[in-house]
């Protein structure tokens, strides 16, 4: 048994890893049930960091990611885009590496024309495309944009599109959000426009950075925070968390939406949207409870509806990773124990060394 | 024959007819649909603004013909003169069930053949790249060299055109470039500045030539000059004095409760993580300094700096784990989800359940 356990062919490793991501992949697929997450402080303060932007303030969106590491970063790039139109904000989207725009066109593609079709291109997201330079085009554009984008993507010139006329540089942002797998990335973005011109001690109305990154990445960037880093999102455990609290901010937002449109006082919907928003149950309840008396039926259905609206599948990409990832963690777990144990085992017979 | 070649045929055989049973069943496998639209633009010219500065001018711009402007300015000789034409936009699966329950013979959605051949063609390359866990094979290097090469020809046709055409040639050529490429780039003279990296260009160039392929040096050197000199500056401020100044911080660290006073346990915590910071910091520069020998009160500090090397590279090690199994679940994903058809996360063949996708009719 040791003996056979020794000389074990790793293949059989790699069919037990497809195995341990494939299955809980189905599982997960057939019954549409996901892990639930309890969001990190980190994940929370890039989440802040969104949140408490106002309406309008401009927000820079840089997708330096390409399909290699799509399964890891795609799900945080969209939980971004879609935390970033619905709290209306402006979207200016470019990319450092030759493939991001595809990766920024997808997202745009997705959320914005699908889901938030009110949001005018050149007046609340723009795409201003790939340019070659790596980080020199950092080293440019945080003190004058058009010297490198004098068009966006689509060739119009940056002059004519409305919501570049107010922005000069990266300066005139108010958060700059990064999606990178590698170089250049995040670090990039850290050490020529967030370190020099973000938000510090002697520069307090400067622009905040986020960034969300590979797992590869992440332990390079951890250093970097709270000071020139406001949050960071690590590989798809914090894409998963992120995603979880935009996905239940914007359940909240509904709710609190339906609230108002049933009559009630903005701030006693958005207390009763928080409740209603962690047990979607509770809105049905109240809607036949006598505080819900002055509520139209129409006006209640609306409440029961969004409060019980499933999430679309293409906001939970992330939680639905998390899945395959346990198994396979556990299974790695497993493996490790086992190898120490056959170690441990042939050094006493007089084995290995 | 011998027995690993006829088990691999088995196996083949069996793989083959469980996809042919799976592509014959219920909705089918791997198949992408696309919708006619319309598209058609008019060239009208836009006034400006009321209350523009005075020296701003008419436009002409091309505008879809459905825009406001396009209704409010365009003459009738410019309608006529619209650009049209059609282009095909996916939608999902489910669209088009509807469609044909509708109406059997309705035609403006479509089996799109050149992107369900796609589905096949990204399915059997990443079985291709698959295949390499088992034992290097022709397949997978096939896979391999198409993705090198595609990426390759992608990087060059996009660094073409969204560097070369609008930064290098636009400036030197705007108004042929404005003519011929980009109809909407601003040409408001040559630039001859851009002569200096034109010539580096073809300089970088000229070592594909059969003589002088030390030509190439000079912009090399430019460019490995410039890069250490962007990076010195911003590493020496970016990640050694912020670093520096991060490290010096507290060691008691008092915070405050919500209600007023100080948190104990807080405090206890967030002092704790900077002793913890500071010596971790300490302890790694000991066992990075050689000239002291790691004996006695040394050694030990230097063993602490190994400790927490190893736990950082433990970290490192996790999150790279963490970072390929969601490569590989994406992979998976996709096989089985736009390939296979046997799960829907994202609702777009709108099934109500996974046995109606692959048997039917449940």
């Amino acid at each position: 048994m040791l003996k056979a356990l020794q000389n074990l062919d790793r293949r059989w490793i790699f069919l037990l890893m497809g195995l341990a991501v494939g299955v809980p992949i189905l599982v997960i697929g057939i019954t549409g049930r996901t892990f639930p997450e309890t969001p990190t402080p980190l994940a929370q303060s890039v989440f802040d960091a969104v949140n408490e932007l106002d309406a309008g303030d401009k927000v820079l969106l840089s997708f330096d990611y390409d399909p290699a590491s799509e399964g890891e970063l795609a799900p945080m790039a969209t939980a971004f885009v879609r935390h970033c139109a619905q709290r209306k904000l402006k979207m200016y989207f470019m990319a450092l590496w030759p493939v991001g725009p595809r990766m920024v066109q997808q997202n745009i593609r997705r959320v914005i024309e699908q889901d938030y079709p009110d949001l005018v291109y050149g007046e609340d997201y723009v795409d201003l495309g790939f340019k070659a330079g790596n980080e020199a085009v950092i080293k440019v554009i945080v003190t004058d944009l058009r010297q490198y984008f004098t068009t966006d993507s689509k060739g119009t010139p940056v002059e004519e599109i409305p919501m570049m006329r107010e922005v000069r540089s990266v300066q005139d942002m108010d958060l700059l959000v990064n999606v990178s797998a590698g170089y250049p990335g995040s670090k990039e973005w850290v050490l020529y426009a967030s370190t020099p011109f973000g938000r510090s001690a002697s520069n307090p109305e400067g622009f905040q950075t986020v960034a969300g990154c590979t797992g590869v990445q992440a332990p390079l960037m951890y250093p970097y925070i709270p000071k020139q880093l406001a949050g960071l999102l690590g590989a798809i455990k914090g894409a998963a968390e992120y995603e979880f609290l935009v996905n239940e901010w914007v359940r909240e937002q509904r709710i609190a939406e339906a609230l108002v449109a049933g009559g009630m006082a903005e701030a006693e919907a958005a207390d009763l949207a928080t409740t209603f928003a962690k047990s979607p149950g509770a809105a049905e309840e109240w809607t036949v409870s006598g505080a819900a008396a002055s509520m139209s039926p129409e006006a209640k259905s609306d409440l029961i509806r969004v409060a019980d609206a499933p999430i679309p599948g293409k906001y939970l990409e992330g939680q639905r990773r998390m899945g395959p990832q346990l198994v396979a963690h556990l299974l790695m777990v497993l493996l490790i124990i086992v190898g120490n144990v056959i170690f441990f085992m042939s050094r006493k017979r007089g084995g290995a060394r | 024959m011998n027995a690993r070649v006829l088990a691999w045929t088995v196996i083949l055989l069996i793989a083959t007819a469980l996809l042919v049973w799976r592509a014959s069943t219920g909705l089918g496998m791997a198949k992408v649909y696309v919708e006619a639209e319309e598209v058609s633009f008019v060239e009208v010219t836009v006034p400006p603004p009321p209350g523009a500065a005075a020296d701003e001018t008419s436009k002409t711009l091309w505008l879809p013909a459905d825009s406001t402007e396009v209704r409010r300015y365009a003459t009738p000789a410019q309608r006529d003169a619209a650009i049209s034409w059609t282009e095909l936009q996916q939608v999902p699966p489910k669209a088009y069930f509807e469609a044909q329950a509708a109406d059997p013979n309705q035609t403006a959605i479509v089996l799109s053949w050149p992107r369900t051949i796609g589905i096949w063609i990204a399915a059997i390359f990443t079985l291709s790249i698959f295949s390499f866990l088992y034992r290097d094979n022709p397949f997978y290097r096939v896979a391999e060299a198409v993705v090198v090469g595609v990426s390759a020809g992608y990087w060059m046709v996009v660094g073409f055109w969204d560097v070369i055409i609008p930064n290098l040639l636009g400036k030197l050529m705007p108004e042929f470039v404005k003519a011929n490429f980009l109809p909407g780039l601003n040409a408001t003279g040559v630039e001859w500045a851009y002569l200096v990296p034109l010539v580096f260009g073809i300089m970088l160039v000229w070592r594909l030539m059969p003589k002088g392929g030390w030509i190439s040096l000079w912009p090399l050197a430019f460019i490995v000059g410039t890069t250490a000199g962007l990076r010195m500056v911003g590493y020496i401020e970016g990640d050694f004095l912020s670093q520096v100044s991060s490290s010096v911080i507290p060691v008691i660290n008092p915070i405050e409760a919500p209600g007023g006073g100080t948190d104990v346990m807080a405090t206890i915590w967030a002092s704790l993580r900077n002793v913890l910071l500071l010596a971790g910091i300490l302890a790694c520069l000991t066992y990075f300094f050689f000239s002291v020998e790691h004996k006695g009160g040394v050694g030990k500090i230097a063993r602490v700096g190994i400790w927490y090397l190893m736990i950082t590279f433990g970290a490192a090690f996790g999150f790279t784990v963490m970072g390929r199994i969601a490569l590989l679940a994406a992979r998976l994903e996709f096989l089985f989800n736009d390939w296979l058809w046997l799960i829907d996360p994202t609702d777009q063949r709108g099934v109500a359940n996974a046995a109606a996708m692959v048997i039917g009719g449940v």
